[in-house]
């Protein structure tokens, strides 16, 4: 009866189906086994309402994530972490970890890659050690390196990047360096030139995840007033009336320290040594007790020093979670990604927010177009070169100004080494006239925060 | 032995460091004695685990009577494939265990039938019953819920954002006023002058704007304005008349909207102060009511309206000897304040301890009490929160669309005792099926809203998968409410949580 060829035929197409699944879902490669990617599957194998509109449903996409897609992922503390293990889960199996810094005690509550027999070696190597065992088939290939080792080259090779960093510098600088790799013809972007740059960061229970077409949505230097600049104390606070502990702990890092040596000539204060810490705590309360301020602790003393920004492991798991979840959708096209920068706080219950942020039509980054400085002939180069780390938009930290004088490249100020330093820093009470500079003319400066150089226009007003 | 325990310690601060900074030594001892219970190791749950283990947390027990499949390694980090045919429980147990030596894991083997409705409503009123705190958490596609229920949390310590001072400049206490008459800003030297803290600043032009207005406060945006002219005329001046650089003047001229903010109490401290809880007060009555009726007393009998002093300013342009004295007039009047509530608290009933009572004072003006409706109130047909419901419907592409989904799927497994679209050839047929379940929960609930069929396409489409991901995502958002529960600091969310994967984007409903 049809009734009951019906159950069989239904049995029958799900054993077919299933098989098919594992057939498609699975790399005749080490370490495959039944169901595996199921769990992805769906968004690649499925059409849907919501999907891209790029997006095309096949059995081919999966291959395409295991085999072809690479993807580097910078910083293994918190975020990368958790990053590696999204991505790894997400079918990604060939990804690039980058990171300088070697494992602390204080980053086990956290960066679970990590066992307390890790402390003291590379974060990269251990988190690709881990994963690599943990997920068969995945190879992240670590680099205990700085990301500025690194050039265009290096860059070039990955579809997605996506940073787990805890430097605001260092993010202008991958920044910098994505926009460095942009081709433009005849003044139209080949968008096969972009690569989409992921964003995470946290503080304690705040966190935002953002997603950067470079050249096409806004870049971290569009935002950069997202960023207050770091209040320090002023120095007369510091130097002849604290009130508050933190005051007592800065004049014993920044004067007391210097003067006294402790621990030899030329030995600087080493925040990672507990020896170090204790010196500054004990000359911090006795500074302490001289004006009657209370609140000197040894875990105040270690925060002020080593500027320690508190950090859980949920808020880590929440941004790099959302960021590998935007590194899936643009790999697979199976969803239009955030559009663009999401914000989290779970202080009270859980809060989000999430907006375009909009390019700066004269951002010194992405924008193409040559920074105006304005300044009269008789001001001095020093005034230059506090506009260009006080401005909230630029935030530089030593810039090296140069020019084209006479047919020739001058330096006109550098900080980085120490002989050009002193052979140029007459300079800095010359004033623009003095030193030859002409109205429109034309400064290149270079600064940690990218890896280009930027140009500007000098305008002179009267 | 002292010195084994002395070494684990300084060792666990230097591990814990970067969280000791946000909840305290205090609120890292709560949560080494507490024990959480994770029923189902799926990719969510040990997702959380994680969260709560890496920090810390005393004892995990996982219940869960599956048996490990390919499936549920491919998106769980802590299954292995050599763990598949084992108990799903026990091979989670063991690679979360790893994680951290301070914390005990075990397992048990039992299968939880995840009809999410029943098993969930059971569930809820046992532990209702018992008081204890249950949090229900599920992923499903792109899709991320959570739902608290507890009866009553109590959080002293919230820790707000962005919280207002409590300076008095509007009703000085006595020590202050004597403090702020010692006083002659005209008779003082530059040096002097130019290093009194803003609070004295404000308070001393205060003084002289009640003179010339009859004792009244500066009231509106003119006379605020005004206010502050009065003080900008009082900075200091060259010899040539131009005004002196005298930044502790334009602190006070900062701060006057803030200074002049009324002292009072908040509708929601007052609200607490109202509860049935301060009330009754018997030897069972917890610390925290036991210490609101306190505080209470002494707002009516000492404090004239007021809560206790809280004792701490912000820091300002000042000598340190200005400032320390400030400060300390405060810190002792709070002291004073809290030694009163003190009194209160013996004659209500025995000390609750003076830790207690000092922290206590100090965040009176921030209590929180959470109250969740029960898992009962949400499913019953006659307290559904339908004016919710309804009016969230108004933006169609919310979150609360994806509510009614997730209710929905679970009446498809109820019916077909699956979810809809697992296998591929499923998705098309089981749209008309889902739909059925969801047009029968919204006539069931009476709710005339309209579910597009976009999100019943999508929700088939799902297959009930649990992407890593999102799963990750609820597990940091979950474990962090656990967390609070746990230190009863910060506030938890009150009580369904949404988060859309596709959008980035979440809500939460009290339903």
């Amino acid at each position: 009866m049809a009734d009951t060829d019906e159950p069989e035929k239904k049995r029958r197409r799900v054993v077919e189906l299933t098989e098919k699944m594992v057939v498609d879902g699975g790399s005749r490669d080490g370490g495959e086994w039944d169901g595996r990617w199921n769990h992805i599957n769906t968004f690649l194998e499925r059409p849907g309402p919501f999907t891209h509109p790029d997006f095309e449903p096949s059995t081919e996409s999966l291959q395409f994530l295991l085999d072809t897609c690479k993807i580097l992922v910078i910083g293994a503390g918190g975020l990368g972490c958790e990053l590696l293990k999204d991505l790894a889960l997400s079918g990604f199996r060939h990804i690039h970890v980058v990171d300088m810094d070697t494992i602390d005690v204080s980053n086990l509550n956290r960066q679970f890659l990590f066992r307390l027999k890790d402390v003291g070696r590379p974060k990269a190597d251990i988190a690709a050690d881990f994963i690599n065992g943990r997920i068969p088939g995945c190879n992240v290939v670590p680099h205990f390196k700085k990301i500025q080792d690194f050039d265009e080259s290096f860059y070039r090779q990955f579809h997605i990047i996506v940073c787990g960093l805890d430097s605001i510098i260092a993010r202008r600088w991958m920044n910098g360096m994505l926009l460095s790799l942009l081709v433009y013809e005849d003044g139209v972007l080949d968008p096969s030139s972009i690569i989409p740059l992921i964003d995470g960061g946290t503080e304690g229970f705040k966190g935002n995840a953002r997603v950067i077409f470079p050249g096409m949505t806004a870049c971290i230097d569009c935002t950069l007033e997202l960023y207050p600049p770091q209040i320090n104390f002023p120095m007369c606070t510091i130097a002849s009336m604290p009130r508050l502990p933190e005051h007592c702990v800065e004049y014993v890092r920044m004067l007391l320290w210097p003067k006294e040596k402790p621990f030899g000539d030329g030995v600087g204060l080493d925040a990672d040594d507990p020896e170090h810490i204790q010196w500054v705590y004990q000359k911090s309360q006795e500074r302490a007790a001289e004006f009657s301020i209370t609140g000197v602790t040894y875990r105040l003393t270690q925060g002020v020093v080593k500027r320690i920004i508190p950090a859980v492991a949920s808020t880590n798991a929440v941004i790099a979670a959302a960021c590998a979840t935007e590194v899936f959708k643009i790999a697979s096209s199976a969803y239009i990604p955030l559009n663009n920068y999401m914000v989290f706080n779970d202080v009270d219950g859980l809060y989000t927010y999430t907006f375009e942020a909009e390019r700066k039509e004269n951002c010194s980054s992405c924008s193409q177009v040559p920074q105006d400085l304005h300044f009269s002939p008789s001001a001095k180069l020093q005034e230059v070169l506090d506009y260009l780390t006080e401005n909230a938009s630029l935030q530089m930290k030593s810039p090296a100004i140069t020019a084209t004088l006479e047919g020739k490249n001058k330096t006109l100020y550098l900080q980085t080494v120490t002989s050009i330093e002193q052979r140029t820093r007459p300079n800095l009470s010359k004033s623009l006239k003095e030193l030859g500079l002409l109205d429109g003319q034309e400064l290149a400066v270079a600064d940690v925060t990218t890896p280009q150089t930027l140009l500007f226009k000098l305008s002179f007003t009267s | 032995s002292k010195r084994t325990m002395a070494v684990t310690k300084a060792s666990k601060d230097q591990k814990y460091d970067r969280q000791l900074r946000l909840w305290g030594d205090h609120g890292q001892e709560e949560l080494e004695n507490a024990h959480v219970c994770l029923i189902n190791s799926t990719a969510s749950g040990t997702e959380i685990l994680k969260n709560l283990v890496l920090p810390g947390i005393g004892a995990f027990t996982i219940v869960d009577g599956h048996k490990v499949s390919g499936q549920d390694v491919g998106n769980n980090f802590f299954l292995s494939n050599n763990s598949i045919g084992r108990n799903r429980a026990q091979a989670a147990t063991e690679l979360l265990q790893e994680l951290n030596t301070d914390v005990s894991g075990n397992f048990v083997e039992e299968v939880c039938v995840f009809n999410y409705e029943h098993t969930c409503l059971r569930l809820g009123s046992v532990l209702w019953n018992a008081n204890i705190p249950f949090l229900v958490c599920r992923t499903y596609g792109l899709v991320g819920y959570m739902r608290l229920v507890v009866k009553e949390h109590t959080v002293i310590e919230s820790h707000p954002d962005n919280a207002l001072e409590d300076l008095r400049l509007d009703q000085p206490f006595a020590e202050l006023k004597n403090h702020i008459q010692s006083y002659d800003l005209e008779g003082m030297g530059k040096k002097n002058h130019s290093h009194t803290p803003w609070i004295i600043i404000v308070a001393k032009y205060l003084e002289k704007w009640f003179s010339e207005h009859n004792f009244q406060f500066p009231k509106n945006y003119k006379e605020k304005e005004a206010f502050k002219q009065l003080i900008r005329q009082g900075i200091l001046k060259s010899e040539k008349g131009t005004p002196e650089d005298e930044e502790n003047f334009e602190e006070a001229i900062k701060n006057v909207n803030t200074a002049l903010n009324p002292t009072k109490i908040s509708s929601g401290v007052d609200d607490i102060f109202n509860g049935e809880q301060c009330n009754d007060i018997t030897s069972q009555t917890p610390a925290f009511w036991v210490m609101t009726r306190a505080v209470r007393e002494f707002v009516h009998n000492d404090g004239g309206g007021n809560l206790p002093v809280r004792g701490s300013i912000p820091d300002m342009i000042a000598d340190s000897e200005k400032f320390i004295t400030l400060q300390n007039i405060y810190r002792e009047k709070a002291m004073q304040d809290a030694s009163v509530v003190s009194k209160h608290v013996e004659s209500l009933l025995q000390s609750v301890g003076k830790v207690c009572e000092t922290l206590f004072c100090k965040n009176a003006a921030f209590l929180r009490v959470v109250r969740c409706r029960s898992l009962v109130e949400e499913y019953s047909v006659e307290t559904v929160n339908k004016d919710a419901i309804t009016s969230c419907m108004d933006s169609a592409d919310g979150e609360m669309v994806l509510y009614l989904m997730l209710r929905s799927v679970d009446r498809f497994y109820q019916q077909h005792s699956r979810y809809p679209g697992v296998y591929n050839y499923q998705v098309e047929e089981d749209i008309s099926k889902l739909k059925l379940c969801v047009n029968s929960l919204l006539q069931e609930y009476s709710l005339n809203v309209n579910v597009k069929d976009d999100y019943i396409h999508e929700f088939c489409r799902y297959g009930a998968s649990e992407p890593h991901t999102v799963a990750s995502f609820l597990g940091g958002s979950a474990a962090q409410e656990a967390i609070k529960i746990i230190t009863r600091q910060f506030v938890p969310f009150n009580n369904t949580f949404i988060y859309n994967a596709m959008s980035q984007t979440t809500a939460t409903f009290q339903l």
